[in-house]
């Protein structure tokens, strides 16, 4: 069984959590989350135009860049995190751009040596798969994909074709950060691409408190916890892995219980 | 020419693609809308109804036809090539953008949006769609980066006293880039009634090709205009480039006559070895803002900052069907400087009693050079696509005059 696998056949959901590459002492912080409780670390490649996040990623991306962060920094984060946690599925999250500089079979086999599980790439519509996903399906790393409330019936399929890993439901039509989604509206979603899928769900965007995560995760596979603990980084610094110990072990407690 | 298809005006492909340029890198959130507007503009372009909206609001409300000009003290000072300009400078609003804004905004009311957002460089896009909007009574927000905010404050003003709401975009180096990502993050938030009227001839499918098509009047109107008064095609045409716009209004109804050169003119600012806004002389094919695209970037594929002192040319990507046409030939692209882009904007205002943009005065700087190698039976026909009131203030600040 594949990593990511294995995390979604636990026996609760999954708590999903993303911080931004070379934003802080990452490999600290990334050990903390774990030590938490996260079962599936995504991983932020820092792109200079997230598009799709919110303030408090985009300041996240531009910190770790103005650090001097380089896409080699990313891969050696992910290929030491690896060392650290054998078992611990690493997703990594990012733009187009950054992915396809060097060609998808370099990102590709880049992604292999690292030890990374899957990709996920905000941009890259179903539409131009071939940038990226023929690499990645060759190389064996999963490829994520988005599914939004405008996401229709009939363009699910679309997204479904060549998903793998799992599927990522975005809760509100918007960018990462604090607006949230109403549970009714996520639960009826999940629930319709439930049956089209045999994929686990994943829900992230908005969601920032124990109790947001344990209401999902009543009705989804897995939550995606990003911009909250972005800003756990951006206030405490060099003492940021006590504070995301701290929410992951709360986020991880609400998660794995919300269903006993 | 290498790689000659039968005809340069049959693209993009079903798929939005010119060549391996073009396409949609969009998130997710978009590709409904996305794949909305494209079957509506399909629609729109079927039905005689928008196009005969579109013509009467080009001719009753911009002022179009614009005339085509020959410059005969220009001409004569440089020696060479006659020298003709399509003055679409004339235009209400005091550029091409609007012709392309009218276009859109049809097709705003057409899909029932109510609500209309836009980014803005020089503040030119910003004005024309503020304006289109007072026209059609729909309330409207402009992304701006806080420096050109603070650059180009008279077009600021004049957004507001349209009805428009001014955003100043704070995030990256707080210029073009940023705002069109800032409007892309409010478009994702507001699809259900929201319009994005893009600027230039840029983001993703079917954006690239409409835009050209509704700019497509300037290089209408003047193959006929030209034909009417002289009797021949030019032998060259030139345009500046910024996302690519007035560029390839000009060319796209001129590609398929094998001999009409055509010139696009990138801003090479400081020069091609330090800041420049050149994407196709500096840049590599990369992804940003919906389209596959020559971009300026590192080895990472971070962008990296763009500079010209046309704020109009300031930005480190280009339209995907340049990139394409760079590819294939059959379009040359060369760049200037800013000071070469100033010396022609001094030279154009003492021959012609012309104050042009600081824009075409890239194309004109070209021209500067192209006109002498050229014999003097020979015709250059140059898009004059603004005027440069927008701008007296900089032009003042670079020749060290205190205003
Ligand atoms: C007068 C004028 N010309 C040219 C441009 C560049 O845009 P494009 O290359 O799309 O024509 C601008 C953009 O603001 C402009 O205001």
């Amino acid at each position: 069984m594949t990593r990511l696998a294995s995390a979604f056949a636990k026996p609760h959901p999954a708590l999903v959590c993303f911080i931004t590459a070379g934003d802080g002492d990452t490999a600290a912080n990334l050990d903390a989350l774990v030590a938490g409780g996260a079962d599936v670390i995504e991983l932020g490649m820092p792109f200079t135009d997230p598009m799709a996040d919110g303030p408090a990623i985009q300041a996240a991306n531009l910190r770790s860049l103005g650090g001097g962060t380089k896409t080699a920094d990313v891969l050696r984060i992910a290929t030491d995190f690896r060392a650290r946690h054998p078992d611990v599925p690493l997703v990594l999250m990012g733009y187009a751009n950054p992915m396809v500089r060097r060609g998808p079979e370099w990102f590709a086999e880049a992604c292999t040596r690292a030890g990374v599980d899957a990709v996920i790439c905000v941009d890259l519509a179903p539409e131009e798969d071939p940038d990226l996903g023929p690499a990645l399906r060759e190389a064996g790393i999963s490829l994520v994909r988005l599914a939004t409330p405008t996401t229709d019936a009939s363009r699910l399929p679309t997204v479904l074709e060549g998903s793998s890993g799992f599927l990522y439901y975005v809760a509100v039509a918007g960018i990462t950060g604090k607006q949230q989604a109403a549970i009714e509206s996520i639960e009826s979603n999940v629930s319709r691409i439930k049956r089209s899928t045999d994929l686990p769900i994943a829900v992230g965007f908005g969601v920032r408190t124990p109790e947001q995560a344990a209401e999902i995760a009543r009705v989804a596979d897995g939550v995606v916890v990003g911009s909250a603990l972005v800003e756990i980084i951006a206030e405490h610094g060099a003492n940021a892995p006590a504070k995301l110990r701290e929410l992951s072990a709360a986020l991880a407690a609400a998660v794995h219980e919300a269903r006993n | 020419m290498e790689n000659s298809p039968n005809s340069f005006r049959t693209q993009p492909d079903e798929r939005g693609h010119f060549g391996q340029f073009g396409g949609r890198y969009v998130a997710e959130t978009l590709m409904p809308l996305i794949l909305d507007l494209e079957k509506e503009y399909r629609a729109a372009k079927a039905d005689p109804s928008f196009k005969e909206e579109f013509d009467d609001l080009l001719e009753h409300y911009v002022g179009r036809p614009s005339p085509l000009y020959f410059a005969p003290r220009l001409t004569e000072e440089l020696g060479g090539a006659q020298i003709w300009f399509k003055r679409d400078e004339l235009n209400h609003t005091g550029a091409h953008k609007i012709n392309n804004c009218i276009g859109q905004i049809l097709l705003a009311m057409r899909m029932g949006k109510t609500r209309i957002i836009a980014e803005t460089g020089a503040g030119q896009h910003g004005v024309a769609t503020a304006t289109v909007c007072a026209r059609f009574g729909l309330p409207c927000t402009i992304f701006m980066g806080a420096t050109d905010v603070a650059r180009q404050q008279p077009n600021v003003f004049r957004m507001k006293l349209l009805g428009a709401e001014v955003v100043p975009v704070t995030s990256g180096a707080a210029t073009l880039k940023d705002a069109m990502n800032e409007a892309l993050r409010d478009w994702v938030a507001n699809v259900h009634d929201t319009f994005y009227i893009i600027g230039t001839a840029a983001g993703p499918h079917p954006y690239p090709e409409l835009v050209r098509d509704f700019q497509s009047v300037i290089g209408k109107e003047a193959r006929e205009q030209m034909l009417a008064r002289t009797g021949r095609l030019p032998d060259l045409l030139v345009a500046a480039i910024g996302g690519g716009s007035n560029a390839i209004g000009l060319f796209h109804p001129f590609l398929d006559d094998p001999d009409v050169g055509m010139l696009g003119v990138e801003a090479a600012g400081h020069g091609l070895d330090k800041q420049h806004a050149a994407s196709l002389a500096g840049g590599f094919p990369g992804i940003l803002h919906g389209n596959k695209t020559y971009l300026l970037q590192d080895e990472d594929g971070q962008i990296t900052e763009a500079h010209s002192i046309s704020a109009g040319l300031d930005y480190p990507g280009i339209g995907p069907e340049h990139a394409w046409l760079k590819e294939t030939g059959r379009v040359e692209y060369t760049a200037v400087t800013d000071d070469e882009a100033l010396d022609a904007f001094q030279l154009l205002c003492r021959t012609e009693g012309i104050i042009p943009a600081l824009e075409p005065s890239h194309a004109i700087a070209a021209i500067v050079k192209r006109a002498k190698e050229m014999p003097q039976d020979s015709v250059i026909l140059a898009n004059l696509c603004g005027r440069g009131d927008k701008d007296i203030f900089t032009v003042a600040e670079a020749l060290g005059v205190e205003m």
